[in-house]
């Protein structure tokens, strides 16, 4: 295929910033009553800086892992990519094409799974896998039978899939997501925490079958997680993201060699991942 | 790597399918619903029924009185299936937490919302036919001079600007939540109020009366009225036919140009979706 050259994902100096109220201030004292209330009905929002100038660029067939801790701005990130929210500024491609110019071009690339399932529940997995098909213009038959085949390749019982998806245990309704999201065959595969809360069986079939896929098909990754252990079996290249900036970045090998210079007593990524993104920061060149 | 070229008809094809794939989608969710969906229906039914017994009660010509009011009452049945529908298209989505990937999909806004239109107006119509047929298992209907094809083409009128109103009034659960769902509600019940669903706008209060002008509803009502009770033909009901079509032309596009504002500040404000 043509463009080897251009990056499967590439984001130049993101960000994005969320305007809200601290809705805890509501219950302090001072807030209350009438007088209260009317005071913070005035209360100006906050800022939140979700994504705060990050960069990177993922190759073509790469796992890009972007590990960091609750709040940090991962799905936020992710959201970019996935034509979801809209940059402050900076500028977001997925295969040379600017995801908020060429919206729809983009869309037809990409696919996400998410941490919650987000389905119809009361409808069954083939009910939402059929609806999928539709709005990916696969025909719905043979695009439900390429999802069930995929269910059935990470354990999942077929029969299942004629149920209600509210009767399914999470790992389950994670499996229909996992399928829904590579039945449409997406080139740039946006994977945000898809093993979170997953049992350990669950988790390994999960992360085999991202493998299995990235060997078999044209597909690159990007991962969210904060499993070390996970990112480290899955992923080419890491970043480690804190309050919406990346502090340090590279293949999991190098990174874990690097810190290990700074502890005599050998480095795991979890300890990377704690100093990184701790108080006491060891990186340099952040601040 | 390029987008995969397909061509405009191949492109048709596909925005059409997923089309259907909204109709398909609400007709499942339906079903898995039916138990609420007889439930509401009977409550409708019963719901008529009352409203035109009072009509039994009015001297002279009962039997014009209850036609009258049950044309109000299915007329706003309709209407409001249609309104509601596509009004709430957005906020479901929403409380189900599907919000994202129906918007990530790559089709066009208005075949999203096209399937959602399309739905409602086959809902709505075998609704109003099962509540028609139960009601004139009751009454005695006289539709001997009434003009079937002129209140059917208004009918259809009025759908189109229903819609509209719909989509403008889908925009606001794409803005908050909540408080969306609850101004459509609230709009909604002010249509009721002024359009002269049971009675005639003259018995609004004075300064009430000029705001019916503005509701489409009211010309459905009235169309309706004249076609079906004094069988007034095709000809003499195209001012009214007319006002609907206006008013359709108008608020679908900018429905759809409000909709696609609201989309892009939820793009921008982070108001789709948060959590997970
Ligand atoms: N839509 C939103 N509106 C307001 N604040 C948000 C929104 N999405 C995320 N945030 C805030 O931005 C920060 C980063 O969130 P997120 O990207 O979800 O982090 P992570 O996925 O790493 O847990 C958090 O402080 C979160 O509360
Ligand atoms: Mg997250």
């Amino acid at each position: 295929m043509s463009g080897n050259g251009v990056p499967a994902a590439a984001a130049t100096a993101v960000r994005k910033t969320f305007r809200e109220k601290d809705e805890t201030l509501a219950y302090l004292p001072e807030y209350r009553g009438l007088a209260g209330r009317w005071k913070y009905a005035r209360l100006r929002p906050k800022d939140i800086r979700a994504v705060n100038d990050v960069s990177f660029e993922v190759r073509r067939g790469e796992i890009f892992g972007i590990l960091g801790p609750n709040g940090s701005g991962k799905s936020t990130l992710i959201r970019l990519v996935a034509t979801l929210l809209l940059p402050d500024a900076g500028r977001v491609t997925v295969f040379g094409m600017d995801v908020v110019k060429e919206r729809r071009a983009v869309r037809h690339l990409i696919n996400r799974v998410s941490v919650e399932a987000a389905f119809f529940k009361k409808l069954s997995a083939l009910e939402n896998l059929r609806y999928a098909a539709r709005l990916y213009g696969l025909p719905p038959r043979e695009g439900t039978e390429h999802a069930l085949v995929i269910l059935e390749r990470l354990g999942f019982d077929r029969r299942k899939a004629f149920g209600s998806l509210e009767n399914l245990s999470r790992g389950m309704q994670q499996k229909v997501a996992v399928a829904r999201a590579l039945f449409t065959s997406p080139v740039l595969l946006l994977l945000d925490e898809p093993t979170t809360g997953l049992d350990p069986r669950s988790k390994r079939e999960v992360q085999e079958f991202v493998l299995e896929v990235r060997a078999t098909h044209d597909t690159t990754v990007i991962l969210t997680s904060h499993d070390m252990a996970e990112a480290d079996r899955l992923c080419d290249r890491l970043a480690f993201i804190d309050e919406g900036r990346f502090v340090t970045e590279g293949r999991p090998a190098v990174l874990k060699e690097e810190y290990c210079r700074l502890r005599p007593d050998g480095a795991t990524l979890e300890d990377i991942f704690l100093d990184v993104t701790g108080k006491h920061l060891i990186a340099e060149g952040d601040d | 790597m390029e987008a995969p070229k397909k061509s405009t008809r191949g492109q048709l094809r596909a925005e059409l399918g997923a089309t259907l794939g909204f109709v398909e989608r609400n007709f499942y969710l339906s079903k898995r619903y039916l138990g609420w969906e007889v439930v509401f229906l009977f409550y409708t039914i019963v719901n008529t029924l009352t409203i035109a017994l009072i009509g039994v009660t009015a001297p002279g010509q009962a039997g014009e009185k209850v036609l009258y009011l049950v044309i109000g009452a299915l007329l706003w049945g309709f209407l409001s299936i249609i309104f509601h529908d596509v009004s709430e298209s957005v906020a479901w989505e929403r409380w189900e937490g599907t919000i994202e990937y129906t918007f990530m999909a790559p089709i066009h806004r208005l075949t999203h919302l096209g399937g959602m239109c399309i739905y409602a107006i086959i809902y709505g119509i075998l609704r109003s036919v099962i509540v028609l047929a139960v009601v004139a298992l009751f009454f005695d209907l006289d539709l001997g001079g009434a003009n079937l094809l002129g209140a059917l083409a208004v009918l259809m009128m009025s759908s189109i600007s229903f819609i509209g109103l719909g989509l403008m009034a889908a925009v606001l659960p794409l803005l908050s939540a909540e408080r969306g769902a609850q101004a459509t509600h609230i709009l909604q019940g002010f249509i009721l109020l002024v359009s002269g669903v049971y009675y005639e706008v003259s018995v609004l209060p004075r300064w009430l009366q000029p705001i019916s002008v503005i509701s489409p509803a009211t010309y459905t009502l009235r169309g309706v009225r004249a076609a079906l009770l004094e069988g007034v033909p095709l000809g003499e009901l195209v001012p009214c036919l007319a006002i609907l079509a206006a008013t359709g032309v108008i608020l679908i596009p900018a429905g759809l140009a409000v909709f696609a504002w609201g989309e892009n500040y939820a793009m921008r404000a982070g108001k789709l979706k948060r959590s997970g």
